[in-house]
């Protein structure tokens, strides 16, 4: 059974009195446990059909189900509860709370958004930092560490809540080539340890290669069916 | 919640010095609203003291109409020796009566046998005067500090004039209620200090001189000067005072009684209300500088955090507990504003405690300011700062709760 559906997702934003249409009647599927990129340059939809798929934002006409859940009917607590519980998200400028130890972000959403006990939750933020290499980093904070590192502990707290699936949006966009590298490493690896599902955006060919399967968008349209890749992991 | 508290003061502490400002500002505003509370309560209580404690009692009861022709002394509306003894037990009755004193008021003439001129005088019993107005000894200047029959205390203004010692002989002449004219010789044995308000240059008599003078058949009363146990009590006590001396009626089937409180006996009382409009008004401009002050904070760190709220939105907190979080901020900052504030305030009152501040009023000086601060003032002051804290940051928290997460993190 497959973990997204989607089915003629149109986006359509106003400014103005511009119309811009994001996204053009798309339809796709995804099954559990994947490893998926959409790629395509700037303006081609990517981050907007991440947005849709993370229950950020609402499509203007078409069906999206994630999880069995119409998406599009959820209001905004609900859709909140949503994502607290199904998603994980990684972010392009990592988007760490400058406020909170490196410890303390991938703690941030057992502790606020899932009332996790606090054994528990000691148990599987240690857990994940020994995972993903920052254990010894725990007690620092984000402007201590390197963009790499950082990206590393949202990767920790995207997958702290044993989400059903993570989203990353350009995760390695602001990486070096071997430091993004490694960052997809660990986000197969814990796919592969978890079974979550990954779907991120890049525009970056090399990192395309990494993933088993991508959608390549151009001006809010699917130029061509899902094409399955290999990747060096194959 | 602790751990949202954790967060907002990390928060607040990331702009240390804005942080640092506000809550300045608010300690400041505090600080200036509890001292000038504390001196104008201290200007205050000093002034009702002296006015009820030196000689008008903490009310007073007379015959009804009497206090509208006060200023006149009208003998013809003296209580009757029979309704004085009737207030006398409704008095013994309550507990909360510590003191009274029944006075014999009138106006008359006062010579030293070269000048004549007129004169206000009390008939007083001086142990249950003492007793009622304790501050009245201290109110003679010179001579001895008690009246005796045949001995006569009066103001320094009247001394003054007539150029008058203690020791000196001299007659006070009054006209009686039936008209006839009398006078008596009296010796002064005292002169007295006037103090601001009705009654404040009167002279003193033994209440049985006054009742020789007036030729009075039977004691007559104008007035009875109480005094409470408990302050506080005042109203209380009126009312109850009132409700029971409002049974006793006259022949045309009206009350015979009139229980005031010094309040609507004393013109100070306008200058103590308008204290207390002063007051007032000062704790409306801190409530309009700590929601200018807090507002502002808020708005700032809602608008340099739009992408912050973004990204835990978008992983998941509840919009209610993102608005926690900034009213926990505002929160922080007026607990912290009003705790500096307080601790300022409390040692700024020690110090003008230790420096002595002296003032005069009326005719009375070097009253020593003596400012304090008491919990309950502290508490709502402080409740105030922080609710408004709350309330200022609830536009801000609220706008921050709102925001839609896609557009939050596309803010650059």
């Amino acid at each position: 059974m497959s973990l997204i559906i989607a089915e003629n997702l149109t986006k359509i934003y106003t400014m103005g009195e511009i119309e811009v249409e994001a996204l053009k009647s798309v339809s796709f599927g995804i099954e559990p446990a994947s490893f998926i990129s959409f790629i395509g340059p700037s303006g081609s939809g990517k981050t907007t059909l991440l947005n849709l798929i993370g229950c950020l934002d609402k499509p203007t006409s078409g069906t999206l189900k994630v999880a069995d859940i119409n998406t599009s009917d959820l209001t905004r607590k609900e859709a909140a509860a949503f994502r607290g519980k199904n998603l994980g998200f990684i972010f392009q400028d990592f988007n760490l709370i400058p406020v909170l130890t490196v410890y303390e972000n991938v703690e941030y959403p057992l502790l606020i958004v899932q009332n996790v006990p606090a054994e528990e939750r000691k148990s599987r933020v240690i857990s994940l930092l020994k995972t993903v290499g920052m254990i010894d980093q725990k007690n620092k904070y984000p402007d201590q560490i390197s963009g790499g590192q950082k990206q590393r502990v949202a990767v920790a707290r995207a997958l702290v809540t044993n989400p059903r699936l993570v989203l990353a949006d350009e995760p390695t966009a602001n990486l070096d080539s071997k430091t993004a590298f490694m960052v997809i490493d660990i986000m197969r690896q814990m796919k592969e340890e978890f079974g979550v599902t990954f779907i991120f955006s890049t525009h970056d060919q090399k990192i395309v290669s990494e993933v088993e399967t991508f959608y390549p968008l151009q001006d809010g349209t699917l130029i061509s069916r899902t094409q399955e890749k290999g990747g060096r992991h194959a | 919640m602790l751990k949202l508290f954790k967060i907002a003061v990390r928060n607040l502490s990331r702009y240390k010095r804005r942080t640092l400002l506000t809550s300045s500002l608010i300690a400041i505003g505090v600080m200036f609203v509890l001292v000038f509370i504390a001196a104008s309560g201290s200007f205050k209580y000093i002034m009702i003291s002296q006015i009820t404690d030196s000689m008008l009692g903490h009310l007073q009861v007379h015959k009804r109409g009497y206090v509208a022709s006060i200023d006149s002394l009208p003998l013809t509306l003296n209580l009757s020796e029979k309704a004085e003894k009737k207030l006398e037990k409704t008095m013994e009755d309550i507990p909360e009566i510590e003191a009274f004193s029944p006075r014999v008021k009138f106006g008359g003439m006062f010579s030293n046998f070269i000048e004549t001129t007129n004169i206000r005088v009390n008939g007083v019993y001086p142990e249950k005067e003492i007793a009622t107005v304790p501050l009245f000894l201290s109110r003679i200047k010179q001579g001895e500090k008690h009246i005796k029959e045949g001995e006569i205390l009066i103001p320094e203004l009247l001394a003054n004039g007539l150029k008058v010692k203690v020791g000196d002989t001299v007659v006070v002449i009054a006209t009686n209620r039936d008209g006839s004219v009398n006078g008596k010789q009296f010796v002064i044995n005292g002169i007295i200090e006037s103090v601001t308000g009705p009654g404040g240059r009167d002279g003193y008599m033994h209440i049985k001189d006054a009742t020789e003078i007036l030729r009075m058949d039977e004691m007559e009363i104008s007035e009875v000067a109480v005094r409470l146990k408990d302050f506080g009590k005042l109203n209380a006590v009126s009312n109850r005072l009132d409700e029971i001396l409002s049974k006793e009626l006259n022949k045309q089937g009206k009350p015979i009684f009139d229980v005031r409180t010094w309040e609507k006996l004393s013109p100070f009382y306008n200058i103590a209300r308008m204290i207390d409009v002063m007051t007032f008004f000062i704790k409306l401009m801190l409530i309009a500088m700590v929601l200018v002050s807090i507002m502002n904070v808020m708005i700032m760190a809602v608008f340099e955090r739009i992408r912050e709220i973004g990204t835990i939105s978008a992983i998941g907190t509840m919009p209610k507990k993102i608005l926690s979080l900034f009213l926990i901020e505002g929160f922080s900052l007026g607990v912290l504003g009003a705790v500096v504030g307080n601790i300022l305030a409390i040692g700024i009152v020690f110090l003008l405690n230790l420096v002595k501040i002296t003032f005069n009023f009326g005719r009375q000086s070097g009253l020593v300011l003596s400012p304090s601060l008491n919990t309950g003032d502290i508490l709502w002051i402080s409740a105030i700062v922080i609710i408004v804290s709350v309330a200022a940051a609830l536009q801000p928290a609220f706008k921050a709760s709102r925001m839609e997460p896609v557009e939050a993190l596309r803010h650059v």
